[in-house]
């Protein structure tokens, strides 16, 4: 048995984080080992909140990826103040106003990983899982794919992921990158009211999404990270205003259809992202959900779980 | 010179097994800002050595993209190709599509953005109409880049497919009108070789190196300076096992005037690769040069310029290199007349923000 155990970000303190992000803060999400470097004090209290429960790597680590956030220019840290997010030097996006440096360190991560991982098919979708199925739920901005995966959470299912599912090309399983949960606008107080205890980073306001929150994901979801899972069930999920909540059944040809279109890579995966996402919608039932309630959802998925 | 680990790599593949993690962890980095991650994957599987499971994970990951690119660029020459039958002429590919149609080594892995081709130019407005009648369309609209292009440069203002947002630059030359050192054109085109498997034409085996050659060390931006150099390499080693290819080479230089850029890219490659090139050749090349060259400051430039875009090749100087190497640029391109006003505009625009770079 190895007895090592790894110490993880919260066993350092607020100004010996700030210290380690100044000068590179190593550490593992899912699969992945990260390195950030950044001197904008904005993210010290987000590291701290949400990302605790990740475990620090070991000195001489492989890093995947080398993120810094920084300003674009020296000018920009004064008038107008803004922030970049850069891979190893490169900048992918347009600066962003300063004060939304944590939320551009999320979408910067999920961009790293979503362009350099296709040993992976990667769905738009969260990814849950409870009694050893996992169920995916594909969805575009704002068909609440994010809240129903933030209350199957708080309620007791493995998060996996919520951002990007990972399908593993190689052995069809689902690997975790469980991450804080991205909630916009209305989610974050229906949350707040459903999971009181919930924990959230900074809420940004005046994003291009709107206002973001980001929610701290399980502390045991974090630290199980490595474990892949079994896909179960594919739900495409629709929040809709005073609906009743309905599951439909879906025909695997159109939730083929319907997947494909919500991958970031499937085209580039060729041939192998066909086998892999029909693979997936043949071992999986596949059904639409939608629905008003979180109460009734949550049962409703209690119930097909089990 | 200090090489970095990338160019060490490169060659000398095998030079791998000695590395521990962190210096896995540097190649990876230093291949991915060059642009040359998936041609590393290809060096190394070749090479048959043993990779830690992270740093192959990411050689696979950019070999997909790659593979992925080659079919998505195969389709394209077809689309090309369809779109300009009727043109009573031959299809000529240059740089990235050429090395791909050609087979030659330096397109393994190889992953680019626009396809360049090379036509008479008394065919550019048929083949204008072409393209654009099948779904190709200008990508700027502003008229000043349209003169600018029109009036001075080698291509037509770049065009992109409507549908599929794919990008062509048709050349007449390799070289702007406005800059003293430009070929004749037709004699590019008199020796193209027909790639009879696909129906298509290329430069001859020389002047695919002297284009190479041109294109780089008339460049303005570096970013992929290296991976431009590493090109070169890989032709001048491919091209070398045929007998007289020196010889034709440095005369082919001085017929298309481009003494200059053979002489860089022979000194270059040899310094950075340590590209197998004779001395001999090496020392012909120097003496055919039309006017006496500071190797010392071109050195302290291009020894910057030409490594890896990436924090860990860089030294206190290299900004500094690369943005004389801009200026540079633009003095080959055009007369002082022209190359003021024109950088004057582009700086007022790029300061309205109208400009991206």
């Amino acid at each position: 048995m190895n007895n090592v155990t790894h110490s993880n970000i919260a066993s350092l303190s607020k100004s010996q984080l700030q210290q380690a992000i100044v000068k590179g803060l190593d550490f593992r999400v899912g699969l992945f080992n990260i390195r950030l470097v950044s001197s904008i004090k904005e993210l010290v209290p987000h590291m701290y909140n949400l990302y605790g429960a990740y475990e620090l790597l070991a000195k001489d680590s492989f890093i995947d990826f080398h993120v810094r956030l920084s300003s674009p220019s020296a000018l920009r840290r004064y008038i107008r103040p803004q922030v970049s997010f850069f891979l190893d030097g490169y900048a992918p996006f347009k600066p962003l106003p300063y004060l939304q440096a944590s939320a551009l360190f999320e979408w910067g991560l999920n961009w790293c990983i979503a362009s350099h991982a296709n040993q992976y098919l990667i769905i738009h979708a969260a990814a849950v899982e409870r009694n050893g199925q996992a169920f995916i739920l594909p969805g575009t901005p704002g068909s609440g794919k994010s809240t129903l995966c933030a209350a199957l959470v708080g309620n007791g299912w493995r998060l996996l992921s919520d951002e990007m599912t990972l399908l593993s090309t190689y052995d069809g399983k689902i690997y975790p990158v469980p991450r804080p949960i991205s909630l916009k606008n209305q989610s974050i107080e229906v949350i707040r009211k459903h999971l009181p205890q919930s924990v959230f980073g900074q809420i940004v306001n005046d994003t291009v999404k709107g206002t973001v929150g980001h929610l701290c994901p399980p502390e045991f979801n974090v630290q199980m990270g490595t474990r892949p899972a079994l896909a179960a069930k594919l739900i495409f999920p629709k929040y809709k205003q005073g609906t009743k909540t309905e599951l439909t059944t879906l025909s695997k040809g159109k939730a083929l259809l319907r997947a494909a279109g919500d991958c970031f890579n499937y085209n580039l995966l060729g041939v192998q992202g066909f086998d892999s996402l029909s693979g997936l919608v043949d071992q999986c039932a596949c059904y639409e959900f939608q629905y008003s309630s979180l109460d009734e959802a949550l049962i409703l998925f209690t119930e097909i779980s089990n | 010179m200090k090489r970095p680990l990338l160019s060490l790599v490169m060659l000398n593949p095998k030079q791998v097994l000695e590395l521990n993690l962190p210096q896995w962890d540097l190649l990876i980095r230093q291949a991915r800002r060059a642009n040359v991650l998936a041609s590393l994957a290809e060096l190394l599987n070749a090479n048959v050595v043993e990779i830690p499971e992270r740093a192959r994970l990411h050689l696979k990951s950019a070999q997909i993209h790659a593979d992925r690119f080659n079919i998505a660029l195969a389709f394209e020459i077809k689309c090309i190709q369809k779109a300009l039958k009727d043109i009573p002429m031959a299809l000529v590919l240059l740089k990235g599509s050429a090395y791909f149609m050609a087979e030659n080594n330096a397109a393994k892995g190889r992953v680019f953005s626009d396809v360049d081709i090379l036509v008479p130019e008394q065919q550019l407005m048929a083949v204008e109409m072409a393209l654009t009648n099948a779904g190709w369309m200008t990508n700027t609209l502003d008229p000043y880049d349209q003169k600018y292009y029109r009036l001075w440069m080698h291509e037509i203002p770049p065009l992109r497919h409507l549908k599929r947002q794919t990008s062509i630059d048709v050349h007449h030359n390799i070289l702007p009108k406005t800059s003293g050192k430009y070929p004749d054109a037709n004699k590019l085109l008199a020796n193209c070789i027909k790639v009879p498997k696909y129906n298509i034409w290329v430069l001859a085996a020389e002047d695919r190196v002297l284009h190479s050659a041109t294109h780089l060390f008339h460049e303005g931006d570096f970013t992929q300076g290296f991976r431009d150099l590493l090109d070169l390499d890989n032709l001048l080693k491919e091209f070398a096992t045929s007998d007289d290819f020196w010889i034709k080479l440095l005369q082919r230089a001085k017929e298309l005037k481009q003494q200059i850029p053979l002489y860089y890219a022979l000194r270059y490659t040899q310094k950075i690769f340590l590209t197998p090139v004779p001395e001999k050749v090496l020392l012909l090349s120097k003496q055919q040069m039309p006017n006496h060259i500071n190797t010392v400051v071109m050195d302290a430039l291009f020894l910057r310029a030409l490594l890896p875009d990436h924090d860990s090749c860089n030294d206190k100087w290299t900004g500094l290199a690369r943005s004389l190497l801009f200026i540079r640029s633009h003095w080959l391109k055009m007369p002082v007349y022209l190359m003021v006003p024109h950088l004057l505009r582009k700086t007022y625009r790029r300061v309205l923000g109208k400009e991206l770079h």
